[in-house]
């Protein structure tokens, strides 16, 4: 038991000094080593940036996932990849009215659904001011309850509102603003294209979701589904719904598939006219696309790190050429060959780790680069621990792959001929 | 001339055999050629004997000097070192006998030039079985030893030829070799410098250290107590000192006489 804690002792000094040797000799051909390094520094700072930014994109939408939670479920239609509706357009596959009669009889895990109908872009208007394109919407009362809306003031859309189609709409807080609304606008009038309404309430502005169209810029005004209805013929339609555990959501998914293949008439063995998706299911595509850009990532960097290795043997080939003499004094006073080839690998090692350090430095510093890109989703960017292991590791590995064969050459000089080398 | 390799004409017969060569030849194979640098050599070294061993280029002495040192292997024949039999030992086996009991000293120094005089001096300790144990303090033993305690922080290119090769020497001591393995250790210094170091030399042999040394010049070579004349990898002659000097005279005047 002490004997192996002495080899212990005796093999950590071994270490120390091996890696104190390496660096010194590293020190000593600073910018030879530099460019040596830059290889490996440039083919780690890119994939782990790349990571980064990924982890940063999925950091974000799992905050969507807190603000929404996992049970939110989008449908809407969708062009199939084969059947007889491969080439029709989307007014074609449109959702209609009759399409989600009865939907909740039949899809029992379904705790909430709302429809939405889009009222298109409009000009809004109170006094003098005005907004215009501003996104109208026609929605249930449930919709706001399935996103989660908050209301500063007034109040969501009541039954009768919804019974009576009436004029009535809930404006967020920055349309308010630009219009110069009173704070408390509540009963207010407003003109929406040239039809009144009155103000019941405003809600905080939608959250920013990465998969939803529309950017933060956009002001909103959501009116009752049924007025959207009476003042547009045949409007967009689509809905969403809430699962009532995140348990049954799976059920739920498969539930509303089943309803709307039969009220959309789509025959056995036919693809779906339409999606329905829940935000679990967009985080699982997320994470195959992140998986597989990730996978093309460490493609690229493993070509780079591969001209970074072969930078490095050459470099290790040419410091033994030069060491030759060392090398051969140190088989002199009694090296084994294994002892010579570790102080190379090590040193070969300890090159290619640094390059590695000094890449999650440069990626460190991209990093906080593309969070400060504006509108591109990556503010939360950060380097994942995991990645950085990774990237030491895999520099280590380069270390010792690339470092092996001018270490064997090391090894097996001729101490005679290496005493003799010039 | 009396030739006999393995008589008692070494200085001290009492002492303990270190070297032992029986009938050791190294052949080279230089393309199809092949150059017997050694061709049959015997010899019997003892404990705190100081020998030189001299010849002309061509001669062998480097290639025995290189066998003895356990840097080469014989092609025939046998080598023990202190009793135990080298010529069939393994390479990782041969290593720990050149740390253990071989300290090399070169014509050229052969000090890592990046590291300070301690350092080099630590190299054989680090490959030594506990060479870990007070390294530190046994280097700067090994270096005031040589005359050095005071410069022992000194990079090889802050010393003079003389204190690089008394660092070398310092090393070579390091792990209390059995023998101490010169090869031309002055011919890189001036006459004054060399002249230190073999007077260190003949301190370190007082102090009963087995040393060998390499050298083509007399008045080195002069130092030991018995000289070993080679010539195409045959030992020529093996004589005390006293006896050399008076046979290298008659010798040297025969061959006037043979030129006349």
């Amino acid at each position: 038991m002490k004997s192996l804690l002495w080899m212990l002792i005796a093999l950590l000094r071994f270490l120390y000094q091996s890696i104190h040797l390496a660096l010194a000799q590293i020190w000593a051909n600073k910018t030879r080593s530099f460019l040596t390094m830059l290889g490996i520094i440039i083919g780690v700072a890119s994939v782990t940036a790349v990571i980064a930014a990924l982890s940063g994109l999925k950091a974000k939408i799992l905050t969507q996932v807190e603000t929404f939670g996992t049970n939110m479920i989008w449908i809407s239609p969708r062009q199939p990849e084969r059947g007889p509706m491969r080439h029709a357009n989307f007014w074609e596959l449109r959702f209609k009215l009759q399409h989600f009669e009865g939907l909740m009889d039949h899809c029992p895990s379904i705790a909430r659904f709302g429809k939405q109908s889009s009222g298109g872009r409009q000009t809004v208007s109170h006094r003098d001011q005005s907004a215009e394109g501003v996104r109208v919407n026609g929605s249930e009362q449930a919709c706001h309850e399935i996103e989660g809306r908050t209301f500063m003031l007034g109040r969501p859309f009541s039954v009768m509102d919804e019974m009576q189609a009436r004029q009535v709409c809930i404006i967020d807080s920055k349309l308010r603003d630009t219009l110069r609304l009173d704070r408390d606008c509540i009963n207010q009038k407003i003109l929406i294209g040239h039809n009144p309404f009155i103000i019941v309430g405003v809600f905080d502005p939608k959250p920013h979701s990465p998969f939803g169209e529309g950017d933060s810029e956009d002001h909103e005004i959501s009116i009752p589904f049924r007025t959207n209805l009476k003042l547009r013929h045949e409007p967009w339609i689509w809905s969403i719904a809430e699962s009532a555990s995140s348990e049954a959501s799976e059920d739920a998914l498969a539930e509303l598939r089943f309803f709307f293949r039969r009220t959309r008439g789509i025959k056995p063995g036919e693809p779906d006219t339409f999606k329905v998706e829940s935000l679990k299911n967009a985080l699982d595509t997320f994470d195959k696309i992140s998986a597989m850009v990730t996978t093309v990532a460490s493609g690229i960097v493993g070509i780079s790190l591969l001209v970074g290795g072969v930078g490095i043997m050459n470099i290790m080939l040419v410091s033994v050429s030069e060491r030759t003499r060392e090398i051969g004094l140190r088989k002199a006073v009694g090296a084994r060959r294994s002892a010579i080839l570790t102080q190379f690998l090590i040193e070969s090692v300890v090159l290619c780790t640094l390059g590695g350090l000094l890449g999650i430095g440069l990626a460190q510093l991209l990093t906080m680069g593309i969070a400060k890109i504006p509108n591109a989703q990556l503010d939360m960017s950060y380097i994942p621990w995991w990645a950085m292991t990774i990237a030491c590791v895999f520099s280590a590995v380069v270390g010792v792959f690339f470092g092996m064969f001018p270490a064997i050459k090391a090894a097996r000089l001729d101490p005679i001929e290496a005493l003799r080398h010039e | 001339m009396p030739i006999s390799p393995n008589s008692p004409t070494s200085s001290t017969g009492r002492t303990r055999v270190v070297i032992q060569l029986r009938d050791v030849t190294r052949v080279y194979q230089v393309g199809t050629e092949q150059i017997r640098a050694l061709d049959g050599v015997t010899l019997a070294l003892h404990e705190n004997e100081y020998i030189a061993i001299m010849g002309q280029s061509g001669s062998g002495k480097s290639t025995l000097m290189n066998l003895i040192g356990c840097l080469d292997r014989a092609t025939s024949g046998s080598y023990h070192l202190d009793g135990k039999n080298t010529t069939e030992m393994a390479d990782a086996a041969l290593a720990q006998v050149r740390n253990e009991r071989i300290g090399f000293v070169f014509q050229s120094f052969e000090l890592l030039s990046q590291l300070n005089a301690i350092r080099n001096v630590e190299l054989p300790l680090i490959y030594a079985k506990d060479g870990w144990r007070s390294r530190r303090k046994r280097a700067i033993e090994s270096l005031e030893h040589v005359g050095l305690g005071k410069r022992v922080k000194h990079k090889p290119n802050q010393l003079s030829g003389g204190e690089k090769q008394r660092v070398a020497i310092a090393r070579a001591l390091v792990c209390k070799p059995s023998i101490l393995l010169a090869d031309e250790p002055t011919g890189n210094l001036d006459t004054r410098t060399s002249a230190g170091i073999m007077k260190l030399f003949d301190t370190l042999y007082a102090e009963g250290q087995t040393i060998i040394m390499v050298t083509h010049e007399e008045n080195i070579a002069a130092h030991a107590r018995r000289v070993i004349r080679m010539r195409d990898g045959r030992v020529i002659s093996d004589l005390p000192i006293e006896q050399d000097a008076t046979s290298q005279h008659l010798s040297s005047e025969s061959d006037r006489g043979t030129e006349s």
